[in-house]
This record gives C-alpha cells, sequence and structure tokens, in this order.
C-alpha cells in the first residue's frame, strides 16, 4: 500500500503528460471524422512527419550553433511552429490528392485509400532521412534538462510545463475557433449536413480543407512535442500512437472537441496506472504488458453501455 | 480480303486474345514454369475464364483442367508459383469470410485477424507438444498426430464462429466506426493475451510462439509439401465459395443486404437485427478460424506476430479492391494485393538490383530498391481507390439501382 | 478509364517481363552463376538492423567476388526483404530454393521468421548462416542446413546472469524485456540462471516495443529499489529506457543483451549510457587490423560507421562463400550441388573473422563464440570489454 501512496504523484504527472499528447493527436482524428465521417487513418503519419519536422528544426538550430544562444521556449516555439505548418500543409495536399476524389464512393474505399497514403508517407520519410541523414531514427535535442522538486515523491520536468501549457493553449483557441469564429461555425454546418451548408453558400471544399489543415496542423504539434518529450522518433512512431490516439477519440465521443482532450487524459492515465498496478494488483500475476489490454477493456465497456463515447452525441437517425 | 476483315474484328473484341489467353497460358505455364510472365498470364487467364463467351461445359472444363492439372504439374516445377497460388487461395477464404460480414451485412470488422488467430492457436497448441503444459503427460502425451487435422478444421470453425458470437453478443448494437475500434480491440486483445499467455501457467508460450506443428496426415502419407497444402487449401476455397455463394443468394443473404442498405426500414420489415448479424459475424469468424488450422500447419510455427493488426488491414484491402460484396470480386482482390505484395513488387526489386549489380543503373546503397517495396503497394493503393473506387469487379447493388430510379422519378415529376 | 487499365496493365507486363529477363538471363548463364542470398528486414520499423547485416554481407560478396572469378564462377548477391514477417519469409524463402544459382543464404533477423523459412530451406537443402537469430529453437530443430554464428540466448542470457551476480555484485534484479521471442527470451535465460544463483528478483515486466513512454515501469523499478535492471530487447526501446530512468533520477545498473550493442545508444542516450553493460559475441571491432579495416572499409562505402551486426553478416558471409569454396575445391572445381555446399559449411572450422571466431558443431552453434561483457566508460562506442566468457561452457 506504502508503494502505491509513493508512486501515485509522480504517475499522475506521467499519465497526464502522455494523456497530453494523445488528446492533441486525437483532436486531428475528431475533427476530420466529425466533418467527413471517415477514419483519416494517415494521421499517424502526419503526426510522424511533424515530429520529423521539428525535431530536424532544432537540430538544424544546433547545428548552426543558434539552439545554445536563444532561449529554449523560443526554439521549442520555433520548431512547433515548423512542425505545424508542414504537417498542415501535408494534411491538405493528401486530401486533395488522395481522399477528395473518393468523397462521394462508400466510407471504406476513403479508408483503404487512407491506408495507402499511410504506408506511402513512413516509407517516403525514410528513404528522404535515409538519403540526407543516412539514418532513420532521430534523436531530438534536449531542450530543458532541469525539473522541478514539486514534493518528495514528484518532480515535474520544466519541459513538460510546457508541452502542456502549449496544448491547452491549442485546444482553447481551438475551442473558441469552432464555437465562435465564421470559419468555425460553417465547419459546424458542413458537418451537420454539406448539402445545406453548399445551399446556404458555405463553399464546402474550403471547410474541408481547412478542417485538414487544422487538423494535420495541431498532428504536427503534437509530433513535435512528443519528440522533445520522449527524444527518440522513428518513420514508425506513428503507427502505435495514432491508434491509441483514435482509440481516445472514440473513448471521449468522436466529433466532439472536448470528448477528445477528455478521451487523451482519460487513455493516458489508464494506462500509465494500468501498467504501474496491474502487477500489484494482481499479486504479479500479470504485469505491465496487459495494460493495453486494461485501456481496450475499459473502452469497450463503455461504449456497450454508452455507445456514443462519453462526450459524444447520441446520433439521432434520420429515416 | 473478308476474312481477313473479319480476323480484325474479332480482334477488335477482344475475344481472340481472349480465347488464345485462355487456351494457351495454361500449356506455356506447363511448359515454361519458371517464367513470370506466363505465370501472370496464366492467373490472367484463369480469371479470364469467367469473362470470356464460350460454352459453360467448355469454360469448365478448362478451369479444371487448370486447376487441378496443370497448377500441380507446374508446381511440381516451381513449387515458389504454387506458394503464391496457395498464398492466394488462403487469403482468398479469408476474403470471402471478412465479404460475408463487411460486404453482405455491412458492419465494419477491424478485428477479423483474432479468429485467425483463434483457429490457428488452438491446432498449433494440441499439434505440438505446448497442450503437456496443462494436461498432464500421463493423460495423454501431446502432440496429437496429423490425422487430427481434419477434425480440427471443423472444429475451429465451430469455436472460431462461438468466439464470433460471444464477442458479438454485447457489441453488435453498436453502428459503423464504433463498432470498427470495439472489433478492432478485441483483435488486440486477443493478440495481447496469446503474447503474454506464458505466465502464470504456459498456454500459448508468449512471443517464442509455437513450433514444430504437426503437418497433417491422410493415410500415413505425411502431408507436408506445397502441392498437399495446394489441394487442401482449394477443397477448402471450394466449400466456402459455394457456402458463401448460397448464403447470399438465400432468405438470410437478402436480410443482410436490408440490414447493410437501411436497418431501420429492415427492423420494420420484422427482420431478426441482431440474430442475422450475429450470424453474418459468426459465418466470417468460422472461415478465419478455419484458415487459421491451414496457416499453422502450413507455416509448421505460429506467433503472436502473424495475427497483428496490419493483418486486418491487409485482408479488408483485398476486399475493398476487389469489390466488396461481390464474392468473385474479393477473389480478385486477394489475388491482386498478394501477388502485389508477393510477387510483383518483390520481382521489380530483384530486376532493379540485378542492374545495377551489373552495372546498367546506378541505384546507392540507401535507395536500395528491396525497401521501398511497401512504399509502391501504398501509391497502388491510392491509385486504385482513386479511379477505381468501387473495385476491380464491383457488386451490383440494388440500392443504387432505386436510387437511379428514384432520380428518374423525380426528374419526371419536375418536368410534370 | 479504359485507357488507364491499359496503362496499368501494360506496366504489370513490363515489370513482370523485366523479372523473367532477370531470371532468363541468369537462366542462360546459369553454368557459372553464383548467387548467396542475404534476407533480412529491409522495410518497416527494424529496417535499420536488416540494413547493417545485409550492408555488411554485401561488402564480404564484393571483396571475394574476384576470388570466385579466379575459379570461374560470377559472384552476385540476392539481397531479399523479409520484411520481419514470417509468412513473408516464408514465400521468399520458396522463391529462393526455385533459383538453383543460390547456393546459400544468410539470414535472417527475427527468429520468429528464421524458423518457418529454414524449414522451407531444408527441403533443398539449401544451406543458412545464420548472423543473429539467437533463440534456442532456431538450431534445437536439428536440420543439417541450419547454422548460426552468433551466440544462443540460453548461453548469453546465463552468462550475463554470472556477470550481473558475480561480477557486479548485483544480488537483487529486475527485469524488462519487449514481447518479443529475443527480448523475452532471453530475458527469460538470465532469470532462471539468476535465480538459480542466489539472486532475487524483484520484478519481471513487458514494455511494448514500438512505445515512447516507460514512466510506469519505470517507477516500478523506482519502487523495488533493484540492483541492476536487466533490459531484453533492442537499442531503441533500451536507450529510451536508460535516458528516461537516468531523468527520473532512478540510480540503478543497466544491463543489457548484443541488442543494446550499438552506436546508436550513445546518439539516443547521450551520457546516460555511461556505465550501462551488455553482453555480445563481438568485441570492440577496431581492437583488430582487419576489424579496423572492414571498418574503415565499410565507414567509406556506405557513409556511416558499422553496427555489431553488419560485422556478424559480414562474417556469415564469410563462412557461407568459404563452405561454396571448399564445396567446390571438394567437386573437383565444379559448380557444387546444394547437398556439397551444406556439407561443407557445416564443417566450418577455425574460421576468424572480424566479429567472431566460428567452429560449428553438429547441431550448427558456434562453439566458438565468446561472450563479451562490455560497458560503455565514456558516451562513445565501441565501447570497453570488461570480462570474456567462453559460450562453449553453456552450450549444452
Amino acid at each position: 500500500m506504502d508503494m502505491i501512496v509513493q508512486m501515485l504523484p509522480q504517475l499522475l504527472i506521467d499519465g497526464l503528460t502522455l494523456g497530453f499528447v494523445y488528446a492533441i493527436v486525437a483532436l486531428g482524428y475528431t475533427m476530420v471524422y466529425g466533418i467527413l465521417e471517415f477514419i483519416n487513418f494517415a494521421h499517424s503519419e502526419i503526426f510522424m512527419v511533424g515530429a520529423f519536422a521539428g525535431t530536424e528544426t532544432l537540430l538544424f538550430l544546433q547545428g548552426s550553433g543558434y539552439l545554445e544562444n536563444m532561449p529554449a521556449p523560443l526554439a521549442l516555439f520555433l520548431a512547433v511552429g515548423v512542425g505545424m505548418i508542414l504537417s498542415g500543409l501535408l494534411g491538405v495536399t493528401v486530401e486533395r490528392i488522395a481522399y477528395k476524389p473518393v468523397r462521394h464512393a462508400p466510407k471504406l474505399v476513403a479508408f483503404i485509400s487512407a491506408i495507402g497514403v499511410s504506408f506511402f508517407l513512413q516509407d517516403a520519410v525514410r528513404l528522404i532521412e535515409g538519403l540526407w541523414k543516412n539514418a532513420f531514427y532521430l534523436s531530438t535535442p534536449q531542450l530543458f534538462d532541469t525539473s522541478i522538486q514539486v514534493m518528495d515523491t514528484m518532480k515535474i520536468p520544466v519541459k513538460v510545463i510546457y508541452i502542456v501549457a502549449i496544448a491547452i493553449v491549442m485546444m482553447v483557441a481551438l475551442s473558441l475557433f469552432v464555437g465562435k469564429h465564421k470559419w468555425g461555425k460553417a465547419m459546424r454546418t458542413v458537418a451537420q449536413d454539406k448539402d445545406t451548408a453548399a445551399l446556404v453558400g458555405i463553399n464546402v471544399d474550403a471547410v474541408i480543407s481547412l478542417t485538414f489543415l487544422i487538423g494535420a496542423g495541431l498532428g504536427g504539434a503534437a509530433g513535435t512535442l512528443f519528440s522533445v518529450q520522449y527524444t527518440l522518433i522513428s518513420p514508425y512512431v506513428g503507427f502505435i500512437l495514432g491508434m491509441k490516439a483514435f482509440t481516445a477519440a472514440v473513448l471521449g465521443g468522436i466529433g466532439s472537441i472536448p470528448g477528445a482532450m477528455l478521451g487523451g487524459l482519460l487513455l493516458g492515465l489508464v494506462e500509465v496506472f494500468g501498467a504501474a498496478f496491474l502487477g500489484i494488483a494482481t499479486g504479479g500475476m500479470i504485469g505491465a504488458e496487459y495494460k493495453d489490454v486494461l485501456a481496450f477493456t475499459i473502452l469497450i465497456i463503455i461504449l456497450i453501455f454508452k455507445p456514443s463515447g462519453l462526450l459524444g452525441k447520441a446520433v439521432v437517425e434520420k429515416v | 480480303m473478308g476474312t481477313i476483315k473479319n480476323y480484325f474484328k474479332l480482334i477488335k473484341e477482344k475475344q481472340l486474345i481472349q480465347l488464345v489467353l485462355v487456351f494457351l497460358s495454361p500449356v506455356l505455364f506447363y511448359l515454361y514454369s519458371k517464367s513470370s510472365i506466363i505465370f501472370l498470364l496464366f492467373l490472367a487467364s484463369l480469371f479470364l475464364l469467367y469473362r470470356v463467351r464460350l460454352d459453360l461445359r467448355i469454360r469448365g472444363a478448362v478451369a479444371l483442367l487448370d486447376l487441378l492439372l496443370v497448377i500441380p504439374l507446374a508446381g511440381l516445377e516451381n513449387s515458389y508459383y504454387l506458394g503464391i497460388i496457395t498464398q492466394i487461395v488462403i487469403y482468398a477464404v479469408l476474403a470471402i469470410g471478412l465479404n460475408v460480414v463487411i460486404g453482405f451485412a455491412g458492419l465494419l470488422d477491424l478485428g477479423y485477424v483474432g479468429f485467425y488467430a483463434v483457429g490457428a492457436y488452438l491446432y498449433a497448441f494440441f499439434a505440438t507438444t505446448q497442450a503437456n503444459n496443462v494436461i498432464p503427460e500421463s493423460i495423454y502425451q501431446f502432440p496429437l498426430s496429423g490425422n487430427w487435422f481434419w477434425l480440427f478444421l471443423p472444429l475451429a470453425l465451430i469455436v472460431s464462429a462461438g468466439m464470433g458470437v460471444l464477442l458479438g453478443l454485447p457489441v453488435l448494437r453498436l453502428k459503423g466506426d464504433y463498432l470498427a475500434i470495439v472489433t478492432l480491440g478485441f483483435a488486440e486483445i486477443i493478440r495481447i493475451i496469446l503474447n503474454n499467455a506464458d505466465k502464470p501457467i504456459n498456454f500459448t508460450n508468449g512471443p517464442k510462439g509455437l513450433t514444430p506443428v504437426k503437418p497433417p496426415e491422410l493415410f500415413g502419407i505425411v502431408m507436408n509439401q506445397p502441392i498437399h497444402f495446394y489441394f487442401i487449401v482449394l477443397v477448402l476455397f471450394v466449400m466456402v465459395f459455394i457456402a458463401a455463394y448460397r448464403l447470399d443468394h438465400s432468405r438470410i443473404g437478402r436480410a443482410w443486404a436490408a440490414i447493410r442498405e437501411d436497418e431501420l426500414a429492415a427492423r420494420t420489415m420484422g427482420i431478426p437485427l441482431v440474430r442475422m448479424k450475429l450470424l453474418a459475424f459468426a459465418t466470417g469468424a468460422g472461415f478465419a478460424g478455419m484458415m487459421g488450422v491451414v496457416f499453422a500447419a502450413r507455416q509448421t510455427f505460429v506467433d503472436p506476430s502473424s495475427f497483428g493488426f496490419m493483418e486486418s488491414i491487409g485482408i479488408l484491402a483485398m476486399v475493398i479492391m476487389g469489390g466488396m460484396g461481390n464474392i468473385r470480386g474479393v477473389i480478385v482482390g486477394a489475388a491482386a494485393v498478394v501477388i502485389l505484395q508477393l510477387h510483383l513488387l518483390k520481382e521489380l526489386s530483384t530486376f532493379l538490383t540485378q542492374l545495377s549489380v551489373s552495372g546498367i543503373l546506378y541505384i546507392p546503397s540507401q535507395l536500395d530498391p528491396a525497401k521501398y517495396e511497401k512504399l509502391v503497394f501504398g501509391l497502388i493503393l491510392i491509385l486504385m481507390c482513386v479511379f477505381r473506387p468501387k473495385g476491380l469487379m464491383p457488386a451490383k447493388r440494388t440500392m443504387e439501382l432505386i436510387k437511379g430510379f428514384r432520380k428518374k422519378l423525380s426528374k419526371e415529376s419536375l418536368i410534370e | 478509364m479504359k485507357k488507364l487499365l491499359i496503362v496499368f496493365l501494360s506496366l504489370t507486363l513490363v515489370v513482370a517481363a523485366a523479372g523473367c529477363g532477370a531470371q532468363g538471363s541468369s537462366g542462360s548463364g546459369g553454368g557459372n552463376v553464383i548467387k548467396v542470398a542475404t534476407v533480412t528486414p529491409l522495410s518497416g520499423s527494424q529496417a535499420a538492423v536488416g540494413e547493417s547485416i545485409k550492408n555488411g554481407a554485401q561488402m564480404a560478396l564484393e571483396e571475394r567476388k574476384e576470388e570466385f572469378k579466379a575459379l570461374g564462377f560470377e559472384l552476385q548477391i540476392a539481397p531479399q526483404d523479409d520484411q520481419a514477417d514470417p509468412k513473408v519469409g516464408v514465400t521468399v524463402a520458396q522463391k529462393l530454393i526455385v533459383d538453383d544459382n543460390i547456393l546459400a543464404v544468410v539470414g535472417h533477423w527475427n527468429s520468429g521468421v528464421a524458423i518457418p523459412s529454414s524449414e522451407v530451406y531444408a527441403q533443398k537443402n539449401l544451406a543458412m548462416v545464420s548472423p543473429a537469430n539467437t533463440a534456442v529453437d532456431v538450431t534445437e530443430r536439428n536440420l543439417g542446413n541450419v547454422n548460426r554464428i552468433c551466440i544462443r540466448d540460453d548461453a548469453q542470457g546465463p552468462a550475463g546472469a554470472d556477470f550481473a551476480y558475480n561480477e557486479l555484485g548485483a544480488k537483487t534484479g529486475f527485469i524488462i524485456h519487449d514481447k518479443t521471442t529475443y527480448g523475452q527470451g532471453v530475458a527469460d535465460e538470465w532469470k532462471n540462471r539468476y535465480e538459480a544463483i542466489g539472486g532475487k528478483l524483484l520484478g519481471y515486466e513487458g514494455i511494448t516495443a514500438g512505445e515512447s513512454d516507460f514512466s510506469a515501469v519505470e517507477e516500478l523499478v523506482r519502487a523495488a529499489g533493484p540492483d541492476i535492471v536487466y533490459f531484453g530487447g533492442i537499442y531503441p526501446e533500451g536507450s529510451l529506457l536508460i535516458k528516461q530512468l537516468k531523468e527520473k533520477g532512478i540510480d540503478v545498473k543497466f544491463m543489457g543483451a548484443d541488442g543494446m550493442d550499438s552506436a546508436e545508444v550513445i546518439t539516443i542516450a547521450g551520457d546516460s549510457a555511461i556505465g550501462t553493460y551488455y553482453t555480445s559475441a563481438a568485441a570492440d571491432i577496431n581492437s583488430t587490423p582487419e576489424g579496423k579495416a572492414f571498418a574503415d572499409k565499410y565507414t567509406e562505402k556506405f557513409g556511416k560507421q558499422p553496427q555489431a551486426y553488419s560485422g556478424y553478416g559480414y562474417d556469415a558471409m564469410n563462412v557461407a562463400l568459404d563452405g561454396i569454396i571448399k564445396a567446390i575445391n571438394e567437386n573437383s572445381g565444379e559448380k557444387p550441388t546444394r547437398d556439397q555446399v551444406t556439407a561443407a559449411v557445416r564443417t566450418t572450422s577455425g574460421f576468424v573473422g572480424v566479429s567472431t571466431n566460428v567452429t560449428f558443431d553438429d547441431k550448427g552453434d558456434n562453439t566458438e563464440a565468446t561472450v563479451y561483457a562490455l560497458t560503455f566508460e565514456e558516451a562513445k562506442y565501441p565501447s570497453a570489454v570488461v570480462k570474456m566468457i567462453p559460450a562453449g561452457e553453456y552450450l549444452k
């Protein structure tokens, strides 16, 4: 019991950090799903490209000697900015090339197209990095190496504070944008009914492009933050994380922006606490390796009792 | 002069080419069993048989000759192509099974491979010494002999179908993508448990996998050669094909179509939703489980890494690329994906390597052609989706007919 | 639409024709062409190691082309990608056994792929020299064609446990493994030995390869407070663990197996790697003149430092080529059959390589393999040798 109490505070911090990363990635899934009702399987690769863009920016700054002389937060903002822009543009491009032509085909076709994009991007990044750096595992430069000792058993690394702060700012900004801004309102209209939206003079194509731009941009930012936090990236880093983030989006109620945040945080906490306590709870019968089983079980149970996710609206069937 | 004109006309109708292909390529394949191009021509001719304008009896005879004589004979010469054809048939069965769930009943199942794993582990568990970890040797000395393989085929079908029902029962009231993520979750849970169930009691030997799995045995003959597996999967394929075809054209099949097109209307018509959905789920699961047994016996080795999420995605790609809802379509899809992944792309990279080895083409080692097979595969997936969104052989969907009809009606009413 | 289909079809045909041509050319010159295949993952997340094996093997092959030319044979490499997938591995194996010019295979990387694939090679008695498959089952099936130059899990794990307990004085241990055939395999062997000689195991946890957040397991380590953490797995996760443990201020000795034998450990973990121990079949490759020459040449050719597995790939290819030459000589200068090559490879004895010396026993295990215990004394690779343990002691 002592052990549990001792571990609790630190696990809370670790779980929340992981949860915030999940949450921002989940936003990308949820936004696209909300509008097009399709699982953008390639979002995990957009995330990965963002991680590479951010890391390459930091590596460039490091290589040219600027990194030492500039305040670390500035470098972080720069990296996040580059990651966001590159991923955002990539997201729009992918939508134009691979999704738009199949918008009126069955939903699953777009899903397969997205898988194609995902395969392509993984190996394309590997190809580019292989030619350029002759390696495709990249190590992100250390930005902040101090931590704040909050209590005896809890230490918060400074980088986590920045990461969480940036994540929260982005989420609030997104909520405000979608809720208040003209374009945000257009987005919600398109999400409800594309045909009617077109009728009332909304440029549906532009709205969809914007959705991809924002969703992918957030994915890119998440990628950069991820690389700063965990310091090792590869072209395949997106796959598992993307699957988890999508799970988080469904858990929170897919299509719902606060739902994605809640789902992400919840999943992060469940994973970390599950990994730590499964062994203790079962007396060593099963251990940390079952954390994903726990996460998926919770998801399934929640969906059985609340089929639209935690914060999702129950879909009223149109007859 | 007239004959030549006729001759050209024939070509124009593509009849002659088709005919030549259908009759000539099996002969060529038999004679030159190592040539890649003839192998592909031969496969194309097999699928052409379905479309060529000939008497059904002749087509049937050629098909039987191809499947029962040409392939095995050429396969004795070149076991590689036989292996690929076997792989195609295995995936065709899996794709037909998934097609029942997705194409017929419209249930998005991303965890299909979980049932495949159940079948594979079921047989592997008893056909290796693994079972003695749970059942003491004093009761029975495992492994079971290869004769049991035949019993395990229906057994795996029943067990997997049963699991399909068990898993399906709580989740089938979920819709669309929620169902997708839940099935994905179930498959992951199955895989993780298989990967970790080596303690506290060693059921699955964890990531180390189970080996050596006993090959099938029939009348004292150990069937571990590629040719044996070809015939085994061919028989299973025919059975599954007939079963799926009959289901599609039965009352059940029409009920599935009704659910797929409009659940609410189907319910109003008095179709028992849950029972029908469960039936589709269980049918697909059963086929997958049965093929799992074949997989285990053929590979002689099973480990959890063979049953990852990407495997489900691969089968899904076959169904979608082939033409969702159309049994023949998904077979074509399975063939296309398997040939692309296991043959064409590898052949291409071998060819490029050959060029760079002989100095014709300079390829830096970072750009080794063998490394970009998946990139090309991804590109082809995108192109396929963009240019043939309904698959290679689209199903005739009744709903579209109705929609078209409706449009026509509304136009007419506008004029009035 | 139709045009597109035609373009697609004709493209397919061109590719097929090309493939056909490639096979045809080798077929026509079949009399004097000898091919050796490398089969490793060249795409997917494990491609980095797969590539370093292939590069090493390719170098060995290119160095000896002249030697084969003098004997009247054209030596060619046939690199293959098994995608770390058993199913793909088996298909590739079936493809290889059909090409009569292929006389030996260097591969694979994953034991899970090697086991079913080697069954296929066995059908045509095609010799396989494995640079990296450490799982016990690989050679325990007593296939005449399967050999490996690396150390078995049940030699490396116990050797590591003895070293940890006796030399490092670690009386309590904590195992983290990556739930793969290799990682859990070697960790289990370490565990059995460690407990047998009196070590106390405080924890045994699995992580998922490909993830980056191991904080929960690290907190468990902190709570248990062991003398040593033993990691069964590959360097990306291992290096992250080292780094994250340091960042969290958890002070514990860290030990890995040959999956940690990589320059990347330093790139990823930086200074945190100092003081990390690992076991490997290869010592510092630069310590011998031959090894140094190999490393320099490799760096020049591929633009990066050789990994430990590049050396294994190089040695495995040389073992295979030696076997082929021996078979040629025994066959009075004619092109040997696969049976002859397989028999000749198995009789390999006293081979001196850049990473390891090789003598095969009747199972195909390398009796001359040495387990080196190494440590990063400073943040640079290669690391320093602490102890040499002959693996033969642990071979049954």
